[in-house]
């Protein structure tokens, strides 16, 4: 009931003086706001990051071939061979080109991949009209293509592709299939793609070799395992581990996740300082508010009012103004958070523990910066309080 | 109920050292109506705060319905001012943001006292001064002399043994002077014990006895009547 009490007066405390408590309040409002904010663009860019690489496919080694020397690029074989490695899932060999493609008298710049049937989960890229690539497209050199999502749309518009011809330098590819759109991910997108089979790409790119592997591994934890056959098979092969390049997803998206997490331990701590500035404004009016009303503490005391009485009103006055002023700020936060989401298209994602750590970190600072002030007017000399001006 | 006994009061001011207070002796039986009246200066203030608890002598004993408080901590003074004492300043000492029910209640609060038997009391208080149709207006709305009636309601509610006084009537006019003066005189015929601090001769005539201070001692005490 005391504890009732003690908030009642310290909440009729705040309102004799609205404008004052309303300004306090600021510092912890724009404190608490200011980490909402900042965390979920953080988080909000973090997820949206690994989203993308997680949408170029799961458990994804790249493997790139730069050496020229007399060892030349991989062959169709070779890279076949892998599948059988341990922890390996599927591999996907890719030749790739820029090319025009040609339907009626519309164009379009297209990424030519040549690949093979096992592209399509690899990475992550599906069918949604016709069918894939497989393999006895690639065995019999079929002119067939499927197109991305783009391509179709901008060379066929509303009209289905499947069965059409597309002219790619010249030469006649029927559509088989039409990709998902997805977007754009790191390491360009699939929507701007035609995938044909890998056999007609070596013909016409006019190189014979592959440059490019795509290797799924079967779960994160062979992933590892995977890069070490492969780099082991690199090195026999290149001899310099400058001819080529492993490239590990999920190491990258664990780098990713570091690099932002340190990001959101960064804004979030700059915002902290926001609040721990707030708390010094509560100090700074509690300690006036203290001196304005040694009068009212006077007579309190007089008529019994104990230490800790007079300390817990002012503290909880300090506490529910903090209080107040977070949860305030959380609404603020997420409004604002949104508001920037709907009008700059930039993710964000809240997080609860972190709102729930701003709030009761605002508390904190009311408490904190609350004591001493409270203190100073429970240990004031009942005699010279009254006689205060 | 309260007797002194070699009370002094002596203040260190750097090296000066003041004797408010020279070896008072004073006792008040219950059921008394005493003023203690004197020039500014001459230590009535002291002796009023010693009194009421607000201070701890330097020296001697006081002891007040039984119980000895001249050694007592601060929170321990704050207890016996709140049971046994009820204050009536000059100045009222209201606090002007709580209706005139709230500062009825205030001290039976720190009593730890539930609510409704909190409010009970307060309302009987009031009727007793005759402000039962002014609980909820605040100290500005009211009158001089209406505050206080509020502040003795106030002393009233926690009915404590002893009822202090310090210059009840120093800022009212000769007439709500005179209503405040008339409610103290009917709240001893009532029993209450009632010590009334003034330099004003005219208002120390309603008490039954006078105890004249002068220079930190007691000059005369005289019983009316």
């Amino acid at each position: 009931m005391e504890f009732w009490q003690a908030i009642r007066l310290g909440i009729s405390g705040i309102m004799g003086n609205k404008l004052r408590s309303f300004l306090t309040m600021l510092g912890v409002i724009l404190g608490v706001s200011a980490v909402i904010i900042l965390v979920a663009l953080a988080e909000g860019s973090t997820q949206q990051v690994s989203e993308r690489i997680q949408s170029m496919g799961s458990n994804l080694l790249s493997v790139s071939i730069r050496g020229r020397g007399n060892t030349g690029y991989l062959s169709y074989e070779e890279v076949l061979k892998w599948e059988a490695y341990e922890g390996v899932s599927k591999v996907a060999p890719s030749i790739s080109t820029q090319v025009q493609a040609k339907f009626g008298n519309k164009t379009k710049d297209v990424n030519i991949e040549g690949t093979n049937h096992s592209y399509h989960e690899v990475r992550n890229t599906h069918v949604v009209m016709g069918r894939g690539l497989t393999p006895i497209d690639v065995e019999f050199r079929e002119k067939v293509a499927v197109i991305g999502a783009n391509v179709a749309k901008e060379l066929f518009g509303e009209f289905t592709p499947l069965g059409e011809h597309i002219k790619l330098r010249g030469i006649n590819y029927r559509v088989i299939g039409v990709l998902e759109s997805k977007g754009s991910t790191i390491g360009g997108s699939s929507d701007d793609a035609v995938l044909i089979p890998l056999t007609s790409a070596e013909r016409f790119v006019g190189t014979r070799g592959i440059r490019r592997v795509y290797v799924q591994a079967e779960n994160p934890e062979t992933v590892d395992q995977v890069v070490a056959k492969l780099t082991e098979f690199l090195t026999d092969k290149y001899k310099d581990p400058d001819n080529f390049s492993v490239f590990n997803q999920t190491e990258m998206l664990q780098t990713v996740n570091q690099v932002t997490s340190m990001l959101t331990v960064m804004l979030g701590g700059i915002a902290g300082i926001a609040l721990l500035v707030g708390g010094i404004g509560i100090m700074n009016i509690m300690l006036v508010t203290v001196t304005e009303r040694t009068r009212e503490i006077g007579i309190r005391k007089a008529i019994g009012a104990k230490k800790r009485h007079i300390l817990y009103q002012f503290l909880v006055e300090a506490v529910v103004i903090s209080a107040l002023g977070g949860v305030i700020g959380i609404f603020l936060g997420v409004g604002i958070a949104k508001l920037i989401s709907v009008f700059t298209s930039i993710a964000i994602k809240f997080s609860l523990p972190v709102i729930f750590i701003a709030f009761f970190f605002a508390v904190l600072v009311g408490i904190v910066f609350g004591v001493y002030p409270a203190n100073k007017a429970a240990r004031l000399n009942p005699i010279e309080a009254l006689r205060y001006e | 109920m309260l007797k002194m006994s070699n009370i002094s009061k002596i203040y260190q001011t750097g090296a000066v050292e003041v004797i408010a207070l020279n070896k008072i002796n004073l006792t008040v039986e219950e059921g008394e109506f005493v003023a203690i009246v004197g020039p500014s200066g001459s230590g009535k203030s002291t002796l009023m705060n010693l009194i009421g608890c607000l201070d701890i002598p330097t020296q001697g004993e006081y002891w007040l319905d039984g119980q000895e408080v001249s050694k007592l901590s601060d929170d321990e003074l704050a207890d016996i001012r709140n049971l046994k004492i009820g204050f009536i300043f000059q100045g009222f000492n209201l606090l002007h943001k709580l209706s005139a029910l709230e500062n009825v209640e205030l001290p039976l609060i720190y009593r730890g006292m539930n609510a409704k038997e909190r409010q009970e009391r307060a309302l009987r208080a009031l009727a007793k001064v005759g402000l039962e149709h002014r609980l909820h207006h605040k100290p500005s709305e009211l009158s001089g002399g209406q505050q206080q009636r509020v502040a003795i309601a106030r002393a009233l509610a926690g009915d404590p043994p002893l009822i202090l006084a310090d210059e009840p009537t120093g800022n009212l006019d000769s007439v709500s002077g005179k209503e405040v003066l008339a409610s103290l005189q009917e709240l001893n015929q009532q029993g209450h014990t009632i010590i009334l601090i003034t330099h004003d001769t005219q208002v120390a005539e309603r008490a039954r006895r006078i105890i004249r201070i002068q220079d930190g001692s007691i000059v005369s005490d005289e019983r009316m009547g």
